[in-house]
């Protein structure tokens, strides 16, 4: 039986030691009526068989294509040693550091990673991680509720659509208000989130770029909101997050980020990572786990999971948060990424991946019938407004092996013939000449 | 060690993503950062060899036995890995099947995932299951929610939510978060008790919060008076699946009464915990919830392909931006499929055959508070030498310097100095054996040689470390 070793004289030594007959004998609390009604799992196959039988799955699936999609989640250029490093067994199969005294590989790696993202976002504390970008907004969203004790909350309509409905499902069953301010073209509407600011607010949330691409300077927003006590938070992306100013320098209280584009696979959907940063007074409110550096006993340097206190192990009910672990391995992959490529190598990567988009667009807007949705600045990704609905454009295209983008009409009402489009370095300027030239011939 | 930062060399440099480094030109100035970020500047090899020397400080279940209560830390087969690093599957941007026209881009994967929620779905004798909580506590705060919705949808008025003492910490934390009061429920004997149950009980429960076997190792006998019990007052009973290892094939909490169930694949069914995550925590429920799942839900058609299918009317909304960690229960799904419905069974055998196997050898060392039949762990406590000033936490680290990953102490609450064990089915007899009579050795210790144990660890890279220090201190990172 696979991966199980005892042999027959073995269980038979054990069960004699135990002083029952049989193995049956230990479940003798189960009783017939709890017994499964079935249990209808198909027989086990070989190592080879199953490999063989998820190789003919992988194969299902189209990954040859050609794909423009981005909408917050990106396909970057993973270095080698990334894999190479993460997959290291004491990595890979060590449990959460509980026992600090052998796990200073993985608590160090925390530390470090937190010292990274706190530098990239120009914040002062970070956690380890949490799920993923939308659950880190979330997280941020209850961290400013406890820390103002207030219960309405602005949010700008740039935001990515997919957070702003988790959002939305994990709080309903709490007395909370959204109020939502619509995007101006495309534009996060900075003014209209101004207006809407008063004291009975507990903070407001915009990201950056925003979802339609769109490159802002926060810092007036967050000196309004600073001005009613409201808890400013802005969702980033982190590759950007090189070239762009940074959260911290625009006054943000808490900045998050879907870490994926730092070294993850797209992989379907997950596993991500959940970025946290905050202001250093924030950082009691801060969920999960968080990492600090101490002495041994000898006075040498070591690390420990600590401010314990806030979680759930010890506060139960009344923890600030109900999580448990972080995505340790999604953070260890992040901040490898960031140390092979370094500081110029993911700057690079950013500045490449902007230079691509803007070929993109300036091809996709030579179209007869295509122009520019998105308004003034912006990095790695923009929309455009098609002649035709752009579900329509994306079926055509991506029979032939090349997907344009996201579909705006998915999320947007009115704007059903808007396309965002993503590039990355990995885009190469002969696949953008191609994508353009397919685009001009299904519109035609 | 030095930390990465502090060995950077400005203007080394690292590995190129791509040629080409394109100018700032396409962004105003007065948008873009001022000054360095901070990131390190070092070689490849540098970083190779950084990231090598802290992997060599740490225990991991590939070379250390890790023996950790309620976290079911068995051996991580490694073909899984294989699997989930497929480029069929890493590739898959997760928007394509929301696409019109994509969707037949994305079939294999959206046949794993139907498939893998069948395959849960009849080990535990659930009716449907969603595989998008990302961890086990996101699956508890996803099973309260899913419990909230049922009883606004029926009318319900209900503000509390029972959980028995010896439940993990987040178990109350998820429901305090859905939004729920938290009533606790004393255990006597080591299980719930159904006379304290009746107390605490009343119409405005809206469920009550379960692991079995418990936090003890015990299996909870009174279920199906407590499940009785619980329908009276129209409450639903959530089962915590921490525990599951123990009793795949001999009971599916569906058939016994559970209506809402969380798993943490990452335990039963094999995936590497990464040093705390990432996991995979997915929910299964009974025929009434099923409505209230979250958005999208994967579908098969007549014609045999799959669909994801976003008409839920009654759903709870998204817990996760797609589908949950997709290259995590990939593994989970590869690695039932190695295993089968007899594998299954015969790990959970051999599982409970290795905690009772140690409670016995250890039970005349060490008080075991319970030391009746239990299932895939058992509860030991150091009570008795902390009279002598040797603490469950001085054993702990005693193990650390004979190699092993301590047990896990001071857990459940309820039992003083507890240590808490559980060997898992992939762990042979004589490392089994090597354990008992290591453990028994250190509690000789006791009388002849506390400060050995007081003092451990000795042979780590470091020795104790002042927790309190690192609090007060609060050096979160290198910047200081």
């Amino acid at each position: 039986m696979p991966f199980v070793p005892h042999t027959e004289d073995e269980v038979r030594e054990m069960l004699a030691t135990i002083g029952v007959d049989s193995v049956e004998d230990l479940f003798a609390e189960i009783t017939r009526d709890m017994r499964p009604k079935s249990f209808d799992i198909p027989e086990g196959l070989s190592e080879m068989d199953v490999l063989s039988r998820l190789e003919g799955l992988a194969a299902k699936n189209a990954t040859n294509s050609v794909s423009f999609l981005g909408a917050g989640f990106y396909d970057h250029y993973i270095p080698a040693a990334v894999d190479a490093l993460t997959m290291r067994g004491e990595f890979y199969t060590a449990y959460t550091p509980y026992q600090p005294e052998a796990s200073q590989g993985t608590l160090q790696a925390i530390f470090e990673y937190q010292t990274a993202v706190t530098r990239l976002l120009g914040m002062e504390c970070a956690n380890a991680s949490v799920y993923d970008g939308g659950t880190a907004l979330y997280e941020a969203l209850m961290m400013a509720v406890r820390k103002t004790k207030r219960r309405k909350i602005v949010v700008s309509e740039a935001l990515n659509p997919i957070y702003r409905v988790m959002l939305g499902s994990y709080t309903s069953n709490l007395d909370l208000e959204f109020v939502t301010v619509p995007h101006k073209d495309g534009l996060t509407d900075i003014e209209g989130l101004k207006a809407a600011l008063d004291d009975s607010i507990a903070a407001v949330l915009v990201q950056n770029p925003n979802f339609f691409g769109s490159i802002n300077d926060f810092t007036e927003l967050f000196a309004a909101a600073k001005a009613v006590k409201a808890v400013s938070i802005v969702s980033a992306y982190p590759v950007l997050q090189t070239l762009l100013k940074t959260p911290g320098a625009m006054g943000a209280d808490i900045a998050v980020a879907e870490g994926q584009s730092l070294g993850l696979p797209l992989s379907f959907g997950g596993p991500y990572l959940g970025i946290m940063t905050c202001t250093k007074g924030m950082i009691r409110q801060m969920p999960g786990r968080i990492v600090g550096r101490t002495t041994d006993t000898e006075g040498r340097t070591g690390y420990v999971l600590t401010l314990q206190a806030r979680e759930q192990h010890i506060r139960r009910q009344k923890a600030t948060s109900n999580i448990c672990s972080n995505q340790s391995l999604c953070a260890l992959r992040a901040l490898v990424h960031m140390c092979a490529l370094g500081e110029l190598g993911l700057k690079r990567a950013a500045r490449v991946s902007v230079e691509r988009a803007h070929i993109c667009a300036e091809k996709l807007t030579a179209i007869p019938g295509v122009t520019m949705l998105t308004k003034g600045a912006f990095g790695n990704e923009f929309a455009v407004t098609l002649p035709v609905n752009a579900f329509e454009a994306i079926a055509k295209l991506s029979e032939r092996g090349y997907v344009p983008g996201f579909p705006l009409g998915r999320y947007f009402d009115g704007l059903e013939n808007g396309l965002l489009v993503a590039c990355t370095e990995k885009t190469s300027e002969e696949q953008i000449g191609i994508f353009a030239e397919m685009l001009r011939g299904a519109l035609k | 060690m030095k930390t990465i930062f502090e060995k950077s060399v400005a203007g080394r440099e690292g590995c190129w993503p791509c040629e080409g480094m394109a100018e700032e030109a396409y962004i105003p100035k007065e948008l873009l950062r001022d000054g360095e970020i901070g990131l390190p500047s070092a070689s490849e090899l540098d970083v190779v060899r950084h990231f090598t020397r802290l992997s060599q400080r740490n225990y991991g279940v590939d070379g250390n036995f890790y023996p950790l209560g309620s976290c079911t830390m068995k051996y991580n087969p490694k073909f899984t890995e294989v699997v989930a690093a497929m480029p069929g599957f890493t590739r898959l941007h997760p928007v394509l099947p929301q696409l019109r026209g994509a969707g037949g881009l994305c079939q294999g994967a959206l046949e794993v995932m139907y498939e893998t929620e069948s395959l849960l779905s009849e080990i535990t004798g659930m009716a449907a299951f969603t595989l998008h909580p990302m961890a086990g506590a996101h699956g508890e705060l996803t099973g309260v929610m899913l419990m909230a919705a049922y009883h606004k949808d029926r009318g319900n008025r209900k503000t509390k939510v029972i959980v028995p003492d010896s439940a993990h910490g987040t178990n109350p934390a998820s429901a305090a978060i859905a939004g729920f009061e938290v009533v606790s429920v004393e255990s006597k004997d080591g299980i719930v008790d159904p006379a304290a149950l009746a107390e605490v009980l009343d119409d405005e429960v809206a469920g009550m919060m379960m692991t079995c076997p418990n936090t003890l190792g015990l299996f909870e006998k009174n279920l199906p008076e407590i499940v009785k019990m619980l329908r009276k007052v129209d409450a639903l009973l959530y089962y915590d699946g921490a525990n599951l290892n123990a009793i795949m094939g001999k009971m599916r909490v569906g058939d016994v009464g559970f209506d809402i169930v969380h798993l943490n694949l990452h335990k039963t069914f094999a995936t590497p915990h990464g040093g705390g995550g990432p996991g995979s925590g997915p929910v299964g429920v009974s025929d009434k919830i099923v409505p209230f799942l979250p958005i999208s839900r994967v579908a098969k058609r007549e014609d045999g392909r799959y669909f994801l299918d976003y008409d839920q009317p009654k759903s709870i909304g998204y817990v996760a931006p797609f589908y949950g960690n997709f290259g995590v229960y990939l593994k989970a799904y590869a690695y039932i499929l190695r295993l089968g419905g007899t594998g299954l069974t015969r790990a959970t055998e051999n599982a409970v055959l290795a905690a009772n196997y140690m409670r016995k050898r250890l039970c005349d060392h060490f008080e075991v508070p319970f030391n009746r039949i239990c299932m895939h762990e058992f509860v030991a406590s150091a009570a008795a030498q902390a009279k002598k000033g040797v603490h469950a936490l001085d054993f702990a680290k005693g193990l650390l310097d004979k190699g092993y990953h301590a047990p896990t102490v001071y857990f459940p609450l309820i039992v003083p100095e507890a240590i808490m064990i559980e060997p898992t089915e992939t762990e042979n007899k004589e490392t089994l054996d090597q354990f008992c009579d290591d453990l028994i050795e250190l509690a000789g210790l006791v009388d002849s040689n506390p400060e050995a144990l007081t003092s451990a660890p000795v042979t780590l890279p470091v020795t104790r470390l002042d927790e309190t220090k690192a609090a007060r201190s609060m050096e979160l990172t290198d910047d200081l």
